[in-house]
């Protein structure tokens, strides 16, 4: 499918990303990584919930669980535009979003998109955020 | 499509090598700082005013030039593929009171936000989405802009 080889080539790390990798330490899944997964199930009933904590790739120190990519594969999301759909991740994840969860990456699909494309993408590299500004290497 | 879209993945991998050096100066973009207006730094009215002021609003870490997060360059990147050079920047990183009030404002939690004729389209995922699917090319052309990247497609098919 020409949009997977497209992301394949906008972002060059994406063969060299373990998806089950967290930075909460080899292996390990964070108790916000967990959280997310629950909230998610409950409230979208998802056939495929793939969700990775990308928080080593950022300006955060080591264990953070502040960053994450979710691909969310639910017959709820038919008939519903990308932007309806992501607000019900959001909805999902209110208490996450206003709290430790800074940056949360969405793929929202129905089972048949999920089926033309199953994977998930991989962000763009991190430029440093708000730690340029006050000269932080 | 599959040749203007090659071109298109080639001019984005720049966004894996670093801000400064990697991006380039977009003319006629408008950085707007947080600048400017009444009402305090993230107020509705203000808002309001500053979204419906230009076609095309973007809210973002970091500037155009100089952008400070990956989804946040990526709105750029992709705007400048489809050759739009006119539109308002605003940079969160520096007004906490501005980057707080698009949150309420949108009810949307995360930063970058794209706004397209003063209504909400959405952060980068749906930007690229849209991107990918054609949507934006729609969305630009009924705004009275012409993406490059038909210009593009024009050019491949002429030869």
């Amino acid at each position: 499918m020409l949009s997977g080889q497209l992301i394949r080539r906008l972002f060059p790390m994406a063969g060299r990303v373990c998806l089950s990798r967290s930075s909460a330490g080899p292996g390990a899944v964070g108790p916000v990584e967990a959280v997310i997964r629950t909230k998610l199930e409950q409230a979208l009933n998802p056939e495929v919930l793939e969700l990775r904590n990308e928080s080593g790739g950022h300006a955060v120190p080591p264990g953070s669980e502040t960053h994450f990519r979710v691909a969310v594969v639910s017959s709820r999301f038919e008939g519903l535009s990308p932007l309806q759909r992501h607000r019900l991740v959001h909805a999902a994840l209110a208490e996450e979003l206003a709290g430790p969860v800074h940056a949360l990456a969405i793929q929202a699909r129905t089972p048949a998109q999920w089926r033309e494309n199953p994977q998930l993408d991989v962000s763009p590299p991190c430029l440093g955020g708000s730690k340029k500004t006050r000269g932080i290497p | 499509m599959s040749g203007s879209l090659g071109r298109a993945a080639a001019a984005l991998l720049r966004w894996g090598r670093g801000a400064g050096g990697g991006v380039l100066r977009d003319p006629g973009v408008r950085s707007a700082g947080s600048g400017g207006g009444g009402g305090g730094g993230g107020s509705a009215e203000r808002l309001d005013a500053m979204v419906k002021k230009d076609k095309v609003v973007v809210f973002l870490k970091g500037t155009p030039e100089q952008p400070q997060c990956g989804f946040s360059n990526a709105v750029v990147q992709i705007l400048r593929l489809h050759g739009v050079s006119d539109y308002a920047a605003y940079n969160v990183l520096d007004d906490p009171q501005l980057r707080q009030g698009i949150k309420d404002y949108s009810n949307w939690p995360t930063i970058p936000q794209v706004f397209l004729n003063g209504e909400f389209v959405g952060g980068c995922d749906i930007l690229l989405q849209m991107h990918q699917n054609g949507d934006l090319v729609e969305e630009l052309k009924k705004l009275g802009i012409r993406s490059a990247l038909l210009d593009e497609k024009q050019d491949q098919d002429s030869k």
